[in-house]
Protein backbone atom coordinates (compact mmCIF):
# COMPACT_ATOMS: atom_id res chain seq x y z
CA UNK A 1 0.00 0.00 0.00
CA UNK A 2 2.39 2.71 1.37
CA UNK A 3 5.15 1.56 -0.53
CA UNK A 4 4.14 2.47 -4.22
CA UNK A 5 7.33 4.41 -6.15
CA UNK A 6 6.73 8.31 -5.17
CA UNK A 7 6.31 10.20 -8.07
CA UNK A 8 9.72 11.63 -9.78
CA UNK A 9 9.40 15.17 -8.73
CA UNK A 10 9.76 13.83 -4.98
CA UNK A 11 12.22 11.30 -5.62
CA UNK A 12 15.70 11.93 -3.58
CA UNK A 13 18.17 11.31 -6.11
CA UNK A 14 21.56 9.67 -4.34
CA UNK A 15 24.99 9.18 -6.29
CA UNK A 16 27.87 7.39 -4.94
CA UNK A 17 30.23 10.11 -6.28
CA UNK A 18 30.21 13.79 -7.04
CA UNK A 19 30.64 14.70 -10.42
CA UNK A 20 34.03 16.27 -9.36
CA UNK A 21 35.24 13.01 -8.31
CA UNK A 22 34.22 10.96 -11.27
CA UNK A 23 36.46 13.83 -13.35
CA UNK A 24 38.78 12.88 -11.52
CA UNK A 25 38.24 9.79 -11.47
CA UNK A 26 38.64 9.32 -15.32
CA UNK A 27 41.82 11.75 -15.25
CA UNK A 28 43.54 8.93 -13.16
CA UNK A 29 42.80 6.11 -15.74
CA UNK A 30 43.53 8.50 -18.23
CA UNK A 31 47.08 9.02 -16.96
CA UNK A 32 47.93 5.48 -15.61
CA UNK A 33 47.07 4.24 -19.64
CA UNK A 34 49.20 7.25 -21.19
CA UNK A 35 51.95 6.15 -19.24
CA UNK A 36 51.46 2.42 -20.02
CA UNK A 37 51.36 3.42 -23.47
CA UNK A 38 54.79 5.26 -23.60
CA UNK A 39 56.52 2.81 -21.15
CA UNK A 40 55.89 0.35 -24.25
CA UNK A 41 56.81 2.32 -27.12
CA UNK A 42 60.28 3.77 -24.97
CA UNK A 43 60.89 -0.02 -24.63
CA UNK A 44 61.29 -0.94 -28.39
CA UNK A 45 60.15 -4.53 -27.49
CA UNK A 46 60.75 -6.91 -30.55
CA UNK A 47 57.51 -7.72 -30.96
CA UNK A 48 58.29 -10.58 -33.80
CA UNK A 49 59.82 -12.92 -30.35
CA UNK A 50 56.43 -13.44 -29.27
CA UNK A 51 55.39 -15.09 -32.48
CA UNK A 52 57.17 -18.06 -31.66
CA UNK A 53 57.38 -17.85 -27.78
CA UNK A 54 55.29 -20.41 -27.25
CA UNK A 55 57.71 -23.11 -29.43
CA UNK A 56 60.61 -21.69 -27.67
CA UNK A 57 59.18 -22.56 -24.49
CA UNK A 58 58.17 -25.83 -25.17
CA UNK A 59 61.38 -26.60 -27.20
CA UNK A 60 63.22 -25.40 -23.66
CA UNK A 61 60.70 -27.79 -21.11
CA UNK A 62 61.78 -30.61 -23.49
CA UNK A 63 65.11 -29.82 -23.11
CA UNK A 64 64.72 -29.82 -19.55
CA UNK A 65 62.98 -33.02 -19.29
CA UNK A 66 63.48 -35.81 -18.21
CA UNK A 67 64.91 -34.15 -14.82
CA UNK A 68 68.69 -35.72 -14.55
CA UNK A 69 68.62 -36.99 -10.86
CA UNK A 70 72.08 -38.68 -10.99
CA UNK A 71 73.03 -34.67 -10.51
CA UNK A 72 71.05 -34.58 -7.44
CA UNK A 73 74.10 -35.70 -5.48
CA UNK A 74 76.80 -33.10 -6.67
CA UNK A 75 74.14 -30.41 -5.15
CA UNK A 76 73.40 -31.30 -1.68
CA UNK A 77 76.43 -29.84 -0.41
CA UNK A 78 76.09 -26.64 -2.13
CA UNK A 79 71.94 -26.59 -1.13
CA UNK A 80 73.10 -27.07 2.36
CA UNK A 81 75.51 -24.09 2.16
CA UNK A 82 72.96 -21.79 0.57
CA UNK A 83 70.92 -22.47 3.94
CA UNK A 84 74.14 -22.27 5.96
CA UNK A 85 74.58 -18.60 4.10
CA UNK A 86 70.92 -17.43 4.83
CA UNK A 87 71.41 -18.66 8.39
CA UNK A 88 74.48 -17.22 9.63
CA UNK A 89 73.96 -13.80 7.82
CA UNK A 90 70.44 -13.70 9.68
CA UNK A 91 72.20 -14.31 12.97
CA UNK A 92 74.70 -11.64 12.04
CA UNK A 93 72.09 -9.20 11.20
CA UNK A 94 70.23 -10.24 14.66
CA UNK A 95 73.02 -9.07 16.85
CA UNK A 96 73.79 -5.65 14.74
CA UNK A 97 70.40 -5.11 13.90
CA UNK A 98 69.32 -4.16 18.39
CA UNK A 99 71.72 -1.55 18.61
CA UNK A 100 70.91 0.05 14.82
CA UNK A 101 67.30 -0.23 16.25
CA UNK A 102 67.68 1.76 19.38
CA UNK A 103 69.83 4.38 17.50
CA UNK A 104 66.95 4.95 14.85
CA UNK A 105 64.16 4.87 17.32
CA UNK A 106 62.85 8.28 18.51
CA UNK A 107 61.85 7.15 21.90
CA UNK A 108 65.63 5.33 22.97
CA UNK A 109 67.98 7.40 20.78
CA UNK A 110 70.82 10.09 22.56
CA UNK A 111 69.41 12.88 20.13
CA UNK A 112 68.91 14.21 16.63
CA UNK A 113 72.72 13.40 15.44
CA UNK A 114 72.49 9.50 16.54
CA UNK A 115 68.54 9.42 15.25
CA UNK A 116 70.12 10.40 11.89
CA UNK A 117 73.03 8.03 11.73
CA UNK A 118 70.60 5.03 12.63
CA UNK A 119 68.30 6.42 10.19
CA UNK A 120 71.65 6.34 8.17
CA UNK A 121 72.40 2.55 8.60
CA UNK A 122 68.61 1.56 7.59
CA UNK A 123 68.47 3.43 4.34
CA UNK A 124 72.04 2.61 3.00
CA UNK A 125 71.45 -1.25 4.15
CA UNK A 126 67.85 -1.12 2.83
CA UNK A 127 68.32 0.54 -0.71
CA UNK A 128 70.99 -1.95 -1.77
CA UNK A 129 69.71 -5.47 -2.89
CA UNK A 130 71.36 -8.11 -1.57
CA UNK A 131 72.78 -8.79 -4.83
CA UNK A 132 74.22 -5.55 -5.10
CA UNK A 133 75.96 -6.53 -1.69
CA UNK A 134 77.33 -9.39 -2.85
CA UNK A 135 78.95 -8.19 -5.33
CA UNK A 136 80.53 -5.88 -3.01
CA UNK A 137 81.74 -8.36 -0.74
CA UNK A 138 83.11 -10.82 -3.92
CA UNK A 139 85.31 -7.57 -4.58
CA UNK A 140 86.34 -7.01 -1.14
CA UNK A 141 86.86 -11.21 0.18
CA UNK A 142 86.79 -12.62 -3.16
CA UNK A 143 84.50 -15.14 -4.46
CA UNK A 144 83.02 -17.69 -1.92
CA UNK A 145 80.80 -18.36 1.19
CA UNK A 146 81.97 -15.66 3.01
CA UNK A 147 80.98 -12.68 0.77
CA UNK A 148 77.91 -14.44 0.60
CA UNK A 149 77.00 -14.00 4.47
CA UNK A 150 78.28 -10.44 4.71
CA UNK A 151 76.16 -9.83 1.88
CA UNK A 152 72.73 -11.84 3.72
CA UNK A 153 73.58 -9.62 6.65
CA UNK A 154 74.14 -6.34 5.39
CA UNK A 155 70.52 -6.31 3.32
CA UNK A 156 69.13 -8.05 6.48
CA UNK A 157 70.50 -5.32 9.29
CA UNK A 158 68.25 -2.91 7.74
CA UNK A 159 64.96 -4.90 7.54
CA UNK A 160 65.22 -6.22 10.66
CA UNK A 161 65.94 -2.77 12.80
CA UNK A 162 63.26 -1.01 10.95
CA UNK A 163 60.76 -2.89 12.21
CA UNK A 164 62.28 -3.48 15.37
CA UNK A 165 63.18 0.33 15.54
CA UNK A 166 59.41 0.59 14.55
CA UNK A 167 58.31 -1.82 17.69
CA UNK A 168 60.38 0.67 20.63
CA UNK A 169 58.77 3.57 19.21
CA UNK A 170 55.12 1.37 19.97
CA UNK A 171 55.89 0.21 23.32
CA UNK A 172 53.72 0.79 26.39
CA UNK A 173 55.15 4.02 28.26
CA UNK A 174 53.33 2.86 31.41
CA UNK A 175 55.67 -0.20 31.62
CA UNK A 176 58.83 2.21 31.15
CA UNK A 177 57.74 4.49 33.34
CA UNK A 178 56.93 2.01 36.27
CA UNK A 179 60.47 0.60 35.49
CA UNK A 180 62.10 4.05 35.44
CA UNK A 181 60.70 4.93 39.08
CA UNK A 182 62.53 2.08 40.31
CA UNK A 183 65.61 3.98 39.94
CA UNK A 184 66.82 1.57 37.35
CA UNK A 185 69.65 2.74 34.89
CA UNK A 186 68.49 3.68 31.23
CA UNK A 187 70.50 0.64 30.20
CA UNK A 188 68.13 -1.63 32.31
CA UNK A 189 64.79 0.11 31.61
CA UNK A 190 65.96 -1.32 27.96
CA UNK A 191 66.48 -4.61 28.93
CA UNK A 192 63.39 -4.95 31.24
CA UNK A 193 60.89 -2.84 29.71
CA UNK A 194 61.74 -2.00 26.29
CA UNK A 195 63.64 -5.43 25.17
CA UNK A 196 60.71 -7.99 26.39
CA UNK A 197 58.19 -5.74 24.40
CA UNK A 198 59.79 -5.90 21.36
CA UNK A 199 61.28 -9.40 21.34
CA UNK A 200 58.76 -11.02 19.99
CA UNK A 201 58.75 -8.53 17.17
CA UNK A 202 62.99 -9.29 16.78
CA UNK A 203 61.97 -13.09 16.86
CA UNK A 204 59.25 -12.63 14.10
CA UNK A 205 61.24 -10.41 11.77
CA UNK A 206 63.95 -12.50 11.80
CA UNK A 207 62.72 -16.07 11.38
CA UNK A 208 60.52 -13.87 8.41
CA UNK A 209 64.17 -12.63 7.47
CA UNK A 210 66.00 -16.19 7.31
CA UNK A 211 63.05 -17.19 4.84
CA UNK A 212 63.77 -14.55 2.57
CA UNK A 213 67.25 -14.89 2.70
CA UNK A 214 67.07 -18.68 1.87
CA UNK A 215 65.14 -17.53 -1.16
CA UNK A 216 68.09 -14.75 -2.20
CA UNK A 217 71.03 -16.66 -1.16
CA UNK A 218 69.75 -19.68 -3.91
CA UNK A 219 70.97 -16.55 -6.78
CA UNK A 220 74.23 -15.11 -4.67
CA UNK A 221 76.19 -17.95 -6.37
CA UNK A 222 75.49 -15.56 -9.61
CA UNK A 223 78.05 -12.96 -8.52
CA UNK A 224 80.28 -15.61 -7.23
CA UNK A 225 79.29 -15.29 -3.30
CA UNK A 226 78.49 -19.21 -2.42
CA UNK A 227 75.97 -21.44 -2.62
CA UNK A 228 73.69 -23.51 -5.00
CA UNK A 229 73.29 -20.40 -7.32
CA UNK A 230 76.94 -21.14 -8.61
CA UNK A 231 75.99 -24.26 -9.71
CA UNK A 232 72.66 -22.81 -11.46
CA UNK A 233 74.60 -20.13 -13.41
CA UNK A 234 77.05 -22.89 -14.50
CA UNK A 235 74.24 -25.48 -15.72
CA UNK A 236 72.22 -22.80 -17.69
CA UNK A 237 75.94 -21.66 -19.39
CA UNK A 238 76.12 -24.83 -20.39
CA UNK A 239 72.78 -25.55 -21.57
CA UNK A 240 72.75 -28.49 -18.97
CA UNK A 241 69.04 -28.21 -19.10
CA UNK A 242 68.08 -31.38 -17.45
CA UNK A 243 70.34 -30.38 -14.15
CA UNK A 244 69.25 -26.86 -14.05
CA UNK A 245 65.55 -28.62 -13.78
CA UNK A 246 66.84 -30.53 -10.64
CA UNK A 247 68.84 -27.18 -9.02
CA UNK A 248 65.61 -26.14 -9.63
CA UNK A 249 63.27 -28.46 -8.16
CA UNK A 250 65.55 -28.70 -5.05
CA UNK A 251 65.59 -24.83 -4.57
CA UNK A 252 61.56 -24.89 -4.30
CA UNK A 253 61.57 -27.38 -1.61
CA UNK A 254 63.95 -25.95 0.73
CA UNK A 255 62.25 -22.49 -0.09
CA UNK A 256 59.00 -24.09 0.62
CA UNK A 257 60.21 -25.84 3.66
CA UNK A 258 61.69 -22.78 5.16
CA UNK A 259 58.57 -20.97 4.85
CA UNK A 260 57.04 -23.53 6.53
CA UNK A 261 59.25 -22.99 9.10
CA UNK A 262 58.75 -20.02 9.28
CA UNK A 263 55.42 -19.48 9.53
CA UNK A 264 54.80 -22.14 12.02
CA UNK A 265 57.56 -20.29 14.17
CA UNK A 266 55.94 -17.69 13.66
CA UNK A 267 52.58 -18.82 14.97
CA UNK A 268 54.01 -19.83 18.06
CA UNK A 269 54.88 -16.48 19.08
CA UNK A 270 53.08 -15.30 21.79
CA UNK B 1 69.08 25.06 54.26
CA UNK B 2 66.21 24.54 56.71
CA UNK B 3 66.21 28.14 57.60
CA UNK B 4 64.75 28.61 54.05
CA UNK B 5 62.32 26.29 54.17
CA UNK B 6 60.63 27.86 57.08
CA UNK B 7 57.06 28.87 55.00
CA UNK B 8 54.77 26.73 57.62
CA UNK B 9 52.96 24.35 55.60
CA UNK B 10 49.20 24.27 55.67
CA UNK B 11 47.52 23.10 58.87
CA UNK B 12 46.62 19.40 59.65
CA UNK B 13 50.36 18.93 58.73
CA UNK B 14 52.72 16.73 60.50
CA UNK B 15 52.29 17.50 64.69
CA UNK B 16 54.87 15.90 66.68
CA UNK B 17 56.33 13.42 64.34
CA UNK B 18 59.30 13.73 62.11
CA UNK B 19 58.45 15.09 58.51
CA UNK B 20 59.81 12.75 55.49
CA UNK B 21 58.65 14.80 52.80
CA UNK B 22 58.12 18.74 52.15
CA UNK B 23 57.16 20.27 49.16
CA UNK B 24 57.30 23.84 48.94
CA UNK B 25 56.25 25.88 46.24
CA UNK B 26 56.10 23.60 43.50
CA UNK B 27 54.90 24.82 40.10
CA UNK B 28 54.31 22.95 37.22
CA UNK B 29 53.65 24.35 33.62
CA UNK B 30 53.09 21.93 30.68
CA UNK B 31 54.77 23.28 27.11
CA UNK B 32 51.23 23.79 26.26
CA UNK B 33 50.72 26.72 28.50
CA UNK B 34 48.62 24.58 30.76
CA UNK B 35 49.33 25.59 34.94
CA UNK B 36 48.69 22.06 36.14
CA UNK B 37 50.42 22.86 39.63
CA UNK B 38 50.55 26.39 41.34
CA UNK B 39 52.96 26.83 44.07
CA UNK B 40 51.79 23.81 46.36
CA UNK B 41 53.10 23.76 49.78
CA UNK B 42 52.52 20.31 51.34
CA UNK B 43 54.46 17.98 54.21
CA UNK B 44 53.59 14.56 55.03
CA UNK B 45 55.43 12.66 58.01
CA UNK B 46 57.15 9.36 58.65
CA UNK B 47 53.99 7.51 58.41
CA UNK B 48 50.84 7.51 57.49
CA UNK B 49 48.28 7.00 54.32
CA UNK B 50 47.22 10.88 52.66
CA UNK B 51 44.86 10.44 50.14
CA UNK B 52 44.61 13.64 47.43
CA UNK B 53 41.46 14.22 45.68
CA UNK B 54 40.33 16.18 43.25
CA UNK B 55 38.56 16.31 39.62
CA UNK B 56 40.32 15.44 36.58
CA UNK B 57 42.66 17.96 35.42
CA UNK B 58 43.05 19.57 39.09
CA UNK B 59 46.56 18.49 39.15
CA UNK B 60 46.78 14.81 41.46
CA UNK B 61 48.16 12.96 38.87
CA UNK B 62 51.05 15.94 38.20
CA UNK B 63 51.49 16.41 41.89
CA UNK B 64 52.27 12.99 42.41
CA UNK B 65 54.68 12.70 39.15
CA UNK B 66 56.30 15.58 40.11
CA UNK B 67 57.87 14.22 43.57
CA UNK B 68 59.85 11.52 41.73
CA UNK B 69 60.35 13.49 39.12
CA UNK B 70 58.72 11.46 36.60
CA UNK B 71 57.25 15.07 35.24
CA UNK B 72 60.03 17.48 35.59
CA UNK B 73 58.71 20.18 37.82
CA UNK B 74 58.69 24.30 36.39
CA UNK B 75 59.90 25.41 39.50
CA UNK B 76 59.92 24.58 43.69
CA UNK B 77 61.70 21.93 46.41
CA UNK B 78 61.07 18.46 46.69
CA UNK B 79 62.21 17.59 50.21
CA UNK B 80 62.93 13.91 51.18
CA UNK B 81 64.55 13.79 54.42
CA UNK B 82 66.13 17.43 53.69
CA UNK B 83 67.64 16.52 49.87
CA UNK B 84 66.34 18.66 47.66
CA UNK B 85 65.43 16.15 44.54
CA UNK B 86 64.74 19.13 42.24
CA UNK B 87 68.36 19.62 42.12
CA UNK B 88 69.72 15.78 41.83
CA UNK B 89 71.77 14.64 39.02
CA UNK B 90 70.92 11.37 36.81
CA UNK B 91 72.79 9.46 39.74
CA UNK B 92 71.36 11.59 42.50
CA UNK B 93 67.69 11.03 41.19
CA UNK B 94 68.02 7.67 40.52
CA UNK B 95 69.20 6.71 44.45
CA UNK B 96 66.31 8.95 45.42
CA UNK B 97 64.00 7.00 43.28
CA UNK B 98 64.76 3.52 44.71
CA UNK B 99 63.60 4.96 47.88
CA UNK B 100 60.18 5.62 46.17
CA UNK B 101 57.39 2.87 45.55
CA UNK B 102 55.49 3.93 42.57
CA UNK B 103 51.59 2.26 42.28
CA UNK B 104 50.14 2.63 39.00
CA UNK B 105 46.48 3.16 37.68
CA UNK B 106 46.79 1.19 34.74
CA UNK B 107 49.29 -1.39 36.70
CA UNK B 108 51.94 -0.71 34.17
CA UNK B 109 53.47 -4.42 35.01
CA UNK B 110 56.06 -5.79 32.48
CA UNK B 111 53.20 -7.31 30.17
CA UNK B 112 55.70 -9.98 28.96
CA UNK B 113 57.79 -10.94 31.74
CA UNK B 114 56.59 -13.24 34.89
CA UNK B 115 55.48 -12.05 38.02
CA UNK B 116 58.94 -12.55 39.81
CA UNK B 117 60.69 -10.76 37.37
CA UNK B 118 58.06 -7.57 37.94
CA UNK B 119 58.44 -8.33 41.53
CA UNK B 120 62.21 -7.97 41.72
CA UNK B 121 62.18 -5.17 39.08
CA UNK B 122 61.52 -3.20 41.79
CA UNK B 123 65.48 -4.16 42.90
CA UNK B 124 67.11 -3.01 39.73
CA UNK B 125 68.46 0.02 41.39
CA UNK B 126 70.77 -2.58 43.19
CA UNK B 127 72.24 -5.04 40.57
CA UNK B 128 73.95 -3.84 37.14
CA UNK B 129 73.15 -4.26 33.55
CA UNK B 130 74.53 -7.88 33.18
CA UNK B 131 72.60 -8.84 36.23
CA UNK B 132 69.03 -7.62 35.11
CA UNK B 133 69.99 -9.50 31.81
CA UNK B 134 70.65 -12.65 33.09
CA UNK B 135 67.94 -12.13 35.99
CA UNK B 136 70.34 -12.63 38.76
CA UNK B 137 68.92 -11.04 41.81
CA UNK B 138 70.27 -11.43 45.44
CA UNK B 139 69.17 -14.00 47.24
CA UNK B 140 67.85 -12.19 49.50
CA UNK B 141 65.67 -10.33 47.53
CA UNK B 142 64.08 -13.53 46.10
CA UNK B 143 63.32 -14.46 49.47
CA UNK B 144 61.69 -10.88 49.79
CA UNK B 145 59.66 -11.57 46.10
CA UNK B 146 58.62 -14.46 47.62
CA UNK B 147 57.34 -12.83 51.02
CA UNK B 148 56.01 -10.30 49.40
CA UNK B 149 54.05 -12.45 46.91
CA UNK B 150 52.86 -14.08 50.01
CA UNK B 151 51.57 -11.09 51.50
CA UNK B 152 49.40 -9.48 48.57
CA UNK B 153 48.31 -13.16 48.52
CA UNK B 154 49.43 -14.47 45.25
CA UNK B 155 51.54 -17.17 46.68
CA UNK B 156 52.42 -19.62 43.93
CA UNK B 157 52.22 -17.33 41.10
CA UNK B 158 55.40 -16.09 40.55
CA UNK B 159 56.04 -18.01 37.20
CA UNK B 160 52.31 -16.60 35.52
CA UNK B 161 53.22 -14.22 33.13
CA UNK B 162 52.14 -10.64 34.01
CA UNK B 163 49.41 -10.42 31.16
CA UNK B 164 47.82 -13.86 32.01
CA UNK B 165 46.44 -12.29 35.55
CA UNK B 166 43.52 -9.92 36.18
CA UNK B 167 43.43 -6.63 37.33
CA UNK B 168 43.57 -6.76 40.66
CA UNK B 169 46.10 -9.32 40.59
CA UNK B 170 48.25 -7.36 38.53
CA UNK B 171 47.83 -4.41 41.13
CA UNK B 172 48.42 -7.03 43.84
CA UNK B 173 52.33 -7.62 41.93
CA UNK B 174 52.26 -4.03 41.11
CA UNK B 175 52.13 -3.12 45.03
CA UNK B 176 55.05 -6.04 45.43
CA UNK B 177 57.25 -4.52 43.49
CA UNK B 178 56.69 -1.21 44.69
CA UNK B 179 57.66 -2.18 48.51
CA UNK B 180 60.22 -4.75 47.40
CA UNK B 181 62.23 -1.86 46.81
CA UNK B 182 61.96 -1.04 50.70
CA UNK B 183 60.87 2.65 50.44
CA UNK B 184 60.86 5.50 52.32
CA UNK B 185 57.97 6.74 50.70
CA UNK B 186 54.81 5.11 48.61
CA UNK B 187 53.33 6.97 45.49
CA UNK B 188 50.17 5.89 44.84
CA UNK B 189 48.10 6.85 41.70
CA UNK B 190 44.67 6.05 41.06
CA UNK B 191 45.46 2.51 42.55
CA UNK B 192 41.74 1.69 42.05
CA UNK B 193 40.13 3.28 38.98
CA UNK B 194 41.05 0.34 36.65
CA UNK B 195 39.23 -2.42 39.05
CA UNK B 196 35.81 -3.22 39.67
CA UNK B 197 34.32 -1.40 43.16
CA UNK B 198 34.80 -4.67 45.13
CA UNK B 199 38.49 -5.49 43.98
CA UNK B 200 39.32 -1.71 44.56
CA UNK B 201 38.35 -2.02 47.95
CA UNK B 202 40.55 -5.03 48.79
CA UNK B 203 43.65 -3.12 46.66
CA UNK B 204 43.03 0.23 49.03
CA UNK B 205 42.72 -1.79 52.17
CA UNK B 206 46.05 -3.84 51.26
CA UNK B 207 47.78 -0.77 50.35
CA UNK B 208 46.74 0.06 53.66
CA UNK B 209 47.98 -2.71 55.85
CA UNK B 210 50.99 -2.71 54.31
CA UNK B 211 51.88 0.99 54.29
CA UNK B 212 51.38 0.51 58.14
CA UNK B 213 52.84 -2.76 58.61
CA UNK B 214 55.87 -1.60 56.89
CA UNK B 215 55.61 2.37 58.62
CA UNK B 216 55.51 3.59 55.34
CA UNK B 217 54.21 7.05 54.40
CA UNK B 218 51.87 6.93 51.66
CA UNK B 219 50.32 9.23 49.30
CA UNK B 220 47.29 7.93 47.19
CA UNK B 221 45.59 9.79 44.20
CA UNK B 222 42.08 8.99 44.48
CA UNK B 223 39.03 9.89 42.23
CA UNK B 224 36.66 8.05 44.31
CA UNK B 225 35.99 10.00 47.47
CA UNK B 226 34.04 6.99 49.62
CA UNK B 227 37.62 5.05 49.38
CA UNK B 228 39.42 8.50 50.51
CA UNK B 229 37.17 8.95 53.65
CA UNK B 230 37.69 5.33 54.62
CA UNK B 231 40.95 3.91 54.43
CA UNK B 232 43.04 7.60 54.67
CA UNK B 233 44.32 9.44 58.11
CA UNK B 234 44.28 12.59 55.87
CA UNK B 235 42.81 13.94 52.68
CA UNK B 236 44.26 16.95 50.63
CA UNK B 237 42.16 17.66 47.81
CA UNK B 238 43.69 19.47 44.48
CA UNK B 239 41.31 22.29 42.61
CA UNK B 240 43.07 24.34 39.31
CA UNK B 241 46.78 23.13 40.54
CA UNK B 242 46.42 24.56 44.11
CA UNK B 243 46.04 22.57 47.84
CA UNK B 244 42.10 23.46 48.66
CA UNK B 245 41.52 21.56 51.49
CA UNK B 246 43.96 19.71 54.27
CA UNK B 247 42.65 17.84 56.85
CA UNK B 248 41.74 14.86 58.52
CA UNK B 249 38.53 12.66 56.32
CA UNK B 250 35.71 13.51 59.17
CA UNK B 251 36.46 17.24 58.28
CA UNK B 252 35.15 16.76 54.82
CA UNK B 253 31.65 17.79 54.05
CA UNK B 254 29.42 18.57 51.35
CA UNK B 255 30.16 22.24 51.28
CA UNK B 256 33.69 21.53 51.12
CA UNK B 257 33.00 18.94 48.54
CA UNK B 258 31.44 21.80 46.70
CA UNK B 259 34.32 24.18 46.78
CA UNK B 260 36.62 21.16 45.14
CA UNK B 261 34.56 19.94 42.51
CA UNK B 262 32.01 21.87 41.90
CA UNK B 263 28.50 22.44 42.44
CA UNK B 264 26.85 18.68 42.06
CA UNK B 265 24.13 16.94 43.70
CA UNK B 266 26.23 14.59 46.06
CA UNK B 267 22.88 12.54 46.92
CA UNK B 268 21.82 11.58 43.02
CA UNK B 269 21.73 8.35 42.38
CA UNK B 270 24.26 6.74 39.61
CA UNK B 271 20.66 5.19 37.79
CA UNK B 272 19.92 8.84 37.51
CA UNK B 273 23.10 9.80 36.03
CA UNK B 274 23.00 7.39 33.20
CA UNK B 275 20.17 9.35 31.26
CA UNK B 276 21.86 12.90 31.42
CA UNK B 277 23.80 12.37 28.72
CA UNK B 278 27.57 13.68 29.57
CA UNK B 279 27.44 12.98 33.30
CA UNK B 280 30.61 11.89 34.61
CA UNK B 281 33.17 11.39 31.48
CA UNK B 282 35.83 11.90 33.42
CA UNK B 283 35.05 8.92 35.54
CA UNK B 284 33.92 7.10 32.55
CA UNK B 285 37.16 7.33 30.57
CA UNK B 286 38.97 6.36 33.53
CA UNK B 287 37.23 3.24 33.77
CA UNK B 288 37.61 2.87 30.38
CA UNK B 289 41.28 2.91 31.26
CA UNK B 290 42.02 5.14 28.81
CA UNK B 291 43.50 8.27 29.56
CA UNK B 292 46.32 6.82 31.32
CA UNK B 293 48.85 9.39 31.56
CA UNK B 294 46.46 12.34 31.13
CA UNK B 295 47.44 14.78 34.03
CA UNK B 296 44.28 14.05 36.55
Amino acid sequence: MSNAAPPDAARRRWQRHSPAATLRAWLAFAAAAFVTAWSVSALDIEWAFFRDAHTQAADLLGRMWPPRWSYLPRIVKPLVETIHIATLGTAIAVALSLPVAFLAARNTTANRFTWLVGRGILVLSRSVNTVIWGLIFVAIFGPGPVAGICAVAARSVGFLAKLVAEAIEEVQVGQVEAITATGARTSQVWAMAVLPQVLPVLVGTAVYRWDINVRESSVLGFVGAGGIGLYLYASINQFAWQQVTVILVATSVIVLASEALSAFVRSRIS
Amino acid sequence: MARANAKAPPEGGVGGERERLRVAGLTKVYPTGKRALDGVDFVIATSGVTAVIGSSGAGKSTFIRCINRLVEPTSGRILLDGVDLVGLDRAGLRAARRRIGMIFQEFNLVERLTVMENVLAGRLGHVGLIDTLRRRFAPADVDAAFELLARVGLDGFHDRRADALSGGQRQRVGIARALIQRPDLLLVDEPTASLDPRTARQIMRLVRELATERATPAIVNLHDVALAREFADRIVAFSAGRIVFDDAPAALDAATLDRIYGGEDWSASAAADDDAPPAAPAVRGRVLGDDAGVAG
